[in-house]
């Protein structure tokens, strides 16, 4: 570089046609440079504005969705108006339509699914969150407890069918009910074991959270694991364990197929946990693609429309809850 | 010891062993499903199962070729037509972390997530089945796209999150287009996440039922057009075992066997890709 | 690197190539394809035909579309997903055909607004089905007791009222558990059409149609889902057409007919009841037959096409496979009916299909003149 430098002092003629020389390479390179910049830009825009369609397109589908709802619904709402919140009747021949019964079959399922998961689903969550985090065996029961999710809903439906009915129905036979073996109880065994993992999971990584300091100092002052547990652990992750129930009890409202097919598919107002009864999401699989009449479709429409909004309610409570325990 | 303090402390243990015992019991019922459709489906599988159709009621020896292939099928291009929208979603979340539209899309995925199944299959009917005026195996692969989306996103955006600014810095004081920091170094760092995420939500479809229910429909013959009806596994599944037919409740056992261990298969290889490509800084 | 573009660049192309493939009417593939030379001129669209609707038929249309499939190369996929549903796709005109057994009724004749042909396929027997591993011989049926074991009044097996018409027959206390359709249904049609002829408490608080609101007892979707129900269930009794019945080995009931006889169903016994003059338009309710000895609970199914079948953007080809196809049913069709427990078209009633079948038009023009013959 010295060299060449003291070399091209030495003759000015030189130095003026290397400069120039220099100078066009310089230019060619740039203008290069420059083009390949442009498209570059113009990419990074085109890049950029695809992202924002993409997630507009997200919104757009999901208004679109509430949007289609509504209008397939329009007859029924109009027709029916709050009657058909509360009316008690579901009968195709007449025309009449009241969702009372499925709602309460979906509450019914529900809730009880709920009651029966509970306890598992929080001693799941307690023992890998605070008793055993780590070991082979917690990672296996972990790892089970997410299979229970991957398993497919039509296979616990089949599987309850033919396992789980006659079990049901020999303890109804002994308690005296009439034994139907389907019914409310049956599709609640098999939502209870559906949800478990979602408040599991949930529950888990909450009693992570919760500081050791905090755990440390009750320790201290002589509390047993149990106190600690009860005192220190569920309090501090209680809003966390509440929302794990809320997205359990937003999977179990609208599960589907697994309900259909062990509930009993009736349209009476069940009276006890042992009658056959009907939930929203499984009158709309039973009946969505027969209903001939504009009314009976507009209905299931609008009972789709609620199971949505409920569904969606819930789902979107427990997703706060969860966002503001962990910003905390 | 005062007798005050044993009592605690037995009541402590007595409390971890109820909370063991019931940890335990709750993985009773996922092996007795396991096992008994292990038993159920393992002695109806066999080459005939696989490569031939389903017979008309009342003859033997009926495979489930066809909702083999369409379910192979329809969650293949659904998973095409999530993707690339998942992918591209998630970016722009993790990218735009407090702008208005991201909040409102943020949102839009928690509710396509909580949405019912069953919901999804109704709009997709109203959009898509009626007016081509023919149930079809695409308008089953939208619905089941639809599904995977939020999970696809969301997978996405948390993986992303998660990568250090560095790179992106480094990347972008390099003269790199923005496009290509994105796509040649952030997606490729975040690429065991968002793998794992798009096997979950592709796990996730393969044994959904009720949108196929209005859509997919299901098909007696061998099908590869995805603008005809195509059967399913789920479907082949749930029509099959609320029959009355042995035959019938024997092709449903196997392809429960099929479908279970494709889903769970699915689930391992998503354990395992997480822990091989694992993110470490 | 270069490797590795050839095999991104080689997984592209066969990307590519597969959707193209899928989206191509012509890879539909053919499995059981032993159709002749025209398979490969015509258009693969057109070999398919999509039905739906009565759950009723299916055992039969699985066996003679299977058969016309052997013979012509024709895939008719037939999905039963219940009358009403056959019914609904029809309007949505997201089916080639549907099959009900009940005809429109007023107001789905409107929505659809447009003529729709009916055209008798078999008919069949609904018979009452029960599930008493106790009981080895038939049990009798009265419309009276029919009716009040449907309306919840009697709960249990030993009632007085089974007893006086089952001389003879140890019945157990269990209490009797009702199946019914879960959907729209032809059958269910049938079966409460016949309990409204015959009691008129039932005819005031239930009424007929394709779903009522029933006053007890368990829904399943489907013959095949009452079916399971009733088999599933010890004490269980339920409505399903006769096939059904034959073919899962379970009991069924005689029922008492209008002349006093307890019928059992059958072949012979349902033809009985369906020996009628057909009108026109073949629309007839066979319910609670006049016939000495015949099966008070029984009726027809119709398969329902467009009169005009040039709508959607249809080939003629298509309009005339689906007629040659129910042509061919009416016909050939139904040596198949026996074997499987329908009761046969009588000579009167293909007569009538007939004529109803060749009004079928295809932008005015008939769609076919006089007898087809196979592809």
């Amino acid at each position: 570089m010295k060299f060449s430098f003291i070399k091209s002092r030495d003759s000015r003629s030189n130095l003026l046609v290397r400069e120039i020389s220099y100078i066009a390479k310089m230019d060619v390179w740039k203008s290069i440079k420059i083009k390949r910049t442009f498209r570059q830009i113009r990419m990074e825009k085109i890049f950029r504005s695809s992202l924002v369609l993409v997630a507009l397109s997200i919104l757009v589908l999901v208004i679109a969705f509430l949007f289609t709802l509504i209008v397939q619904s329009m007859p029924s709402i109009k027709a029916l108006g709050f009657s058909f919140l509360f009316g008690k009747t579901w009968d195709p021949v007449a025309n009449v339509y009241g969702t009372y019964p499925f709602l309460l079959g979906t509450l019914f399922t529900s809730f009880l699914a709920l009651i029966i998961s509970i306890p598992f689903s929080f001693s799941i969550a307690i023992f890998l969150g605070e008793y055993y985090p780590r070991g082979w065996f917690s990672e296996f029961l972990k790892n089970s407890i997410e299979l229970i999710a991957a398993v497919p809903s039509v296979i616990y439906g089949f599987w309850g069918l033919f396992v789980l009915v006659p079990i049901v129905r020999s303890m109804e036979l002994k308690l005296g009910v009439t034994p139907y073996g389907i019914g409310i109880f049956t599709s609640s065994l098999i939502l209870a074991i559906m949800i478990i993992p979602y408040a599991a999971s949930l529950g888990r990584e909450m009693i992570r959270m919760v500081p050791s300091s905090l755990k440390e100092a009750a320790y201290s002052l002589g509390a047993t694991r149990y106190e600690v547990i009860k005192t220190v652990i569920l309090p501090y992750s209680k809003s966390g364990l509440f929302a794990g129930i809320l997205l359990s009890l937003g999977r179990a409202l609208g599960e589907t197929m697994a309900v259909t097919m062990v509930i009993g598919n009736t349209s009476i107002i069940p009276k006890s946990i042992f009658d056959p009864g009907n939930t929203m999401a499984s009158v709309i699989a039973n009946e969505f693609t027969e209903a001939a009449s504009t009314l009976y479709l507009s209905s299931l429409i609008e009972l789709g429309l609620i199971l949505f909004l409920v569904t969606v309610l819930i789902n979107l409570i427990g997703k706060k809850i969860i966002k503001r325990f962990t910003t905390d | 010891m005062p007798q005050n303090i044993q009592y605690r402390l037995g009541k402590s243990k007595a409390f971890k062993g109820f909370i063991i015992f019931l940890s335990v019991l709750c993985t009773l019922p996922l092996f007795l499903i396991l096992i008994y459709i292990l038993k159920e489906g393992f002695t109806k599988i066999n080459w005939h199962f696989l490569v031939n159709l389903p017979k008309p009621v009342g003859e033997t020896g009926g495979g489930i070729a066809n909702a083999l292939i369409g379910s192979l099928l329809i969650v293949f291009y659904a998973a095409i037509i999530a993707i690339p929208f998942g992918i591209m979603g998630g970016i722009y979340l993790s990218e735009n972390k407090k702008s208005r539209l991201s909040y409102w899309c943020r949102l839009s995925v928690d509710v396509l997530q909580g949405t019912p199944s069953i919901v999804v299959g109704i709009v997709i009917y109203f959009w898509i089945v009626k007016p081509l005026g023919t149930f079809s195996a695409l308008s089953g692969s939208i619905a089941l796209a639809i599904m995977m989306l939020p999970i696809v996103v969301r997978s996405t955006e948390e993986t992303l999150k998660l990568l250090p600014s560095t790179l992106k810095e480094a990347g972008l004081a390099l003269g790199l287009p923005y496009h290509k920091v994105i796509l040649r170094i952030i997606l490729p760092c975040g690429f065991s996440g968002v793998l794992s995420g798009i096997i979950l939500a592709v796990a996730r479809i393969a044994g959904e039922t009720a949108p196929l229910l209005f859509t997919a429909f299901g098909n007696p013959y061998f099908s590869t057009n995805i603008l005809k009806p195509m059967q399913s596994l789920p479907l082949l599944i749930f029509n099959y075992a609320t029959s009355p037919y042995d035959e019938w409740h024997d092709l449903a056992w196997g392809a429960a066997l099929i479908l279970l261990i494709w889903v769970l298969l699915l689930n391992i290889i998503t354990k395992i890709t997480t822990r091989r490509w694992k993110i470490q800084f | 690197m270069k490797l590795k573009s050839k095999i991104k660049s080689a997984l592209f192309v066969a990307f590519v190539l597969a959707i193209v493939g899928s989206i191509t009417p012509g890879c539909n593939g053919g499995s059981s394809n032993n159709s002749s030379s025209d398979s490969t001129a015509t258009n693969s669209d057109d070999k398919t035909l999509l039905g739906a609707g009565s759950t009723f038929v299916y055992p039969l249309f699985s066996k003679q579309f299977s058969e016309y499939n052997k013979q012509t190369g024709l895939k008719i996929n037939y999905q039963s997903i219940g009358s009403g549903g056959g019914i609904l796709q029809l309007t949505n005109k997201t089916v080639d055909f549907g099959d009900s057994d009940a005809p429109l009724n007023d107001e789905q004749a409107q929505k659809i607004g447009v003529p729709v042909l009916h055209i008798p396929m078999c008919s069949g027997a609904v018979v009452i089905s029960y599930n008493l591993p106790e009981v080895k011989d038939t049990l009798n049926l009265s419309p009276e007791v029919l009716a009040d074991i449907f309306l919840g009044k009697i709960t249990r097996w030993n009632d007085a009222k089974i007893a006086a018409i089952n001389k003879g027959i140890q019945l157990p206390a269990t209490a009797i558990v009702i199946a019914h359709r879960s959907d729209g249904s032809g059958t269910t049609n049938i079966f409460t059409d016949y309990l409204s002829k015959v009691n008129d408490e039932w005819k005031s608080k239930v009424g007929k149609g394709t779903a009522v609101n029933w006053p007890i007892g368990l829904g399943g979707k489907g013959n095949e889902g009452v079916a399971g129900l009733i088999k599933q269930t010890p004490g269980g009794i339920g409505y399903i057409e006769l096939a059904y019945a034959i073919q899962n080995k379970m009991a069924f009931a005689k029922v008492q007919n209008k002349a006093g006889n307890f019928i059992a169903p059958s072949i012979a016994s349902t033809s009985a009841a369906s020996n009628v003059q057909l009108p026109a338009d073949s629309k007839i309710f066979l319910g609670n037959t006049d016939a000495a000895e015949g099966y008070p609970i029984s009726g027809f199914t119709w398969a329902l096409i467009y009169q005009e079948q040039a709508y959607n953007k249809r080939s003629e080809q298509k309009a005339q496979n689906l007629v040659k196809l129910l042509w061919w049913n009416i016909h050939e069709g139904q040596q198949y009916c026996e074997g499987l427990h329908y009761a046969p078209l009588s000579p009167a009633a293909v007569a009538v299909a007939e004529a109803i079948l060749k009004s079928a038009t295809f932008n005015g023009k008939p769609v076919f003149n006089g007898k087809p013959v196979l592809q």
